[in-house]
């Protein structure tokens, strides 16, 4: 057995423990995504989305300190290239140790490949796009207040932070799930972020760039008033798996509480 | 077991057991030998990236089920292995990773391996999907699955060196960009 995954697996049979990460249900259903699900990419294909838990908050510094702790292929100055940019946990003292005052802050600088290592290491994975979309969708109140505008102010709002404002702790209120900070702290990382390439023009979306993409070529928003998700697209899917970014970090998903992901 | 399969599982063992695999931490920093997914080949052996380490490597990937593309990234990885005198191109190995977790089983690898005329210098590999995202993830390739079992994917050909840095890359299908052409001449 490969010792990442034997760790996962223990890590698995040792959650339900006090050290293990706080993890809310969510029910899934039919649920009508900003980005095509279907064959053709200008229609909308509501699909449906399994049950599945995910972390209440996005891992912290604290969090992510201790797993480096316990893994040492992943601490600053021991990851490859191929793994994580120069900037791989930039902000960190040293190897072991994080800023100060940021323990409760959200984990950034980390890559696909490191953030999906973590979750690994606690016997989860990192949710889907639509994983994350659905569960975005809530608010306090509604498990989908998309249509509402001001839900999409707020998240605009966010957007309009300048980004040299410090990060505030992860914590906030939470949504009708139980889920916290999907909006407005950092942007999170998704298993799946190179599946949403979309096409730099979305009026170009009936002439798909067959050259690049086989299939039906390049996806466009069907949503297009929805930049709140549209940002979040952008942004993903203009990340390679070793790139970090100052407000990027991740939390993780698994099938159910306790359960293979 | 006949003798001969027999014979072809110890040497195929053997070859496991006794390869030269680098620990992960040997290899350097940005080579693609770096990861550790699980591939298991047109043959049904288990392998890993890091079995192709020594001399160049063509990487794209693919899905059998695929009828406009991907036979052209066959067709190309073919080309620009082609370049190269008889003699040489036989060093360039070749390996085609399906994003197809499901529908690509090891024998499906096989009948699309003979379709394409594949020789021995062929890999054509399957992994569990997480494995699948990974190796796509390290090389750059984009990739979703349609509700139709169909994929969107990107059809980039990437060249390797003996240490599994990416030493070119191309995306232009049905032709060789002079830039893999150079980088093949000069490695193989």
């Amino acid at each position: 057995m490969h010792p990442r995954r034997l760790a996962a697996a223990l890590g698995l049979a040792l959650s339900g423990l006090a050290q293990a990460a706080d993890y809310a249900s969510l029910p899934g259903g039919r649920f009508d995504s900003a980005l095509p699900q279907g064959d053709a990419p200008d229609a909308v294909v509501t699909v449906g989305v399994a049950p599945f838990a995910l972390r209440r908050t996005p891992v912290t510094v604290a969090e992510y300190a201790r797993f480096v702790e316990t893994h040492p292929e992943w601490r600053r100055g021991a990851v490859p290239a191929l793994l994580a940019d120069a900037r791989y946990l930039v902000g960190w003292r040293g190897p072991l140790e994080p800023p100060p005052g940021a323990a409760a802050r959200p984990v950034v600088d980390v890559s696909w490949f490191a953030a999906r290592a973590f979750c690994e290491s606690e016997g989860a994975r990192l949710p889907t796009w639509l994983e994350w979309e659905y569960a975005a969708a809530a608010d306090e109140t509604r498990t989908d207040a998309r249509a509402d505008p001001a839900w999409r102010r707020r998240i605009l709002g966010w957007y309009e932070r300048p980004g040299s404002a410090a990060l505030p702790d992860v914590g906030g209120p939470p949504d009708v799930h139980g889920v916290s900070d999907l909006h407005g702290v950092v942007w999170e990382w998704v298993e799946d972020f190179n599946a949403l390439f979309i096409s730099g023009d979305s009026r170009t979306q009936g002439d798909p760039d067959r050259a690049r993409f086989c299939g039906a070529g390049a996806i466009g928003l069907l949503d297009r008033e929805n930049y709140a998700v549209l940002m979040r697209v952008a942004f993903l899917s203009s990340l390679g798996a070793a790139d970090t970014a100052g407000t990027l970090g991740f939390r993780c998903a698994r099938a159910q509480p306790g359960v293979s992901p | 077991m006949t003798h001969l399969d027999r014979r072809t599982a110890l040497v195929a063992l053997a070859a496991t057991v006794l390869a030269p695999a680098a620990p992960a931490a040997d290899w350097p920093g940005d080579s693609l030998y770096r990861i550790a997914p699980r591939l298991v080949d047109q043959d049904g052996r288990a392998f890993g990236l890091a079995d192709l380490a020594g001399g160049p490597v063509l990487v794209s990937m693919f899905y059998s089920g695929c009828e406009m593309v991907c036979p052209l990234i066959f067709e190309t990885v073919a080309l620009a292995r082609n370049v190269l005198p008889a003699g040489r191109r036989e060093r360039v190995r070749v390996l085609m990773v399906s994003f197809d977790s499901e529908r690509d089983t090891v024998a499906q690898l096989k009948r699309t391996a003979e379709a394409h005329h594949c020789d021995a210098g062929w890999t054509l590999a399957r992994a569990a999907a997480p494995d699948v995202r990974l190796v796509a993830a390290a090389l750059g390739i984009q990739y979703r699955r349609l509700p139709s079992g169909a994929f969107n994917h990107s059809s980039d050909i990437v060249l390797l060196d003996g240490l599994g840095r990416i030493t070119a890359r191309s995306a232009r299908l049905g032709e060789v960009e002079p830039a893999l052409a150079t980088a093949l001449a000069r490695l193989a």
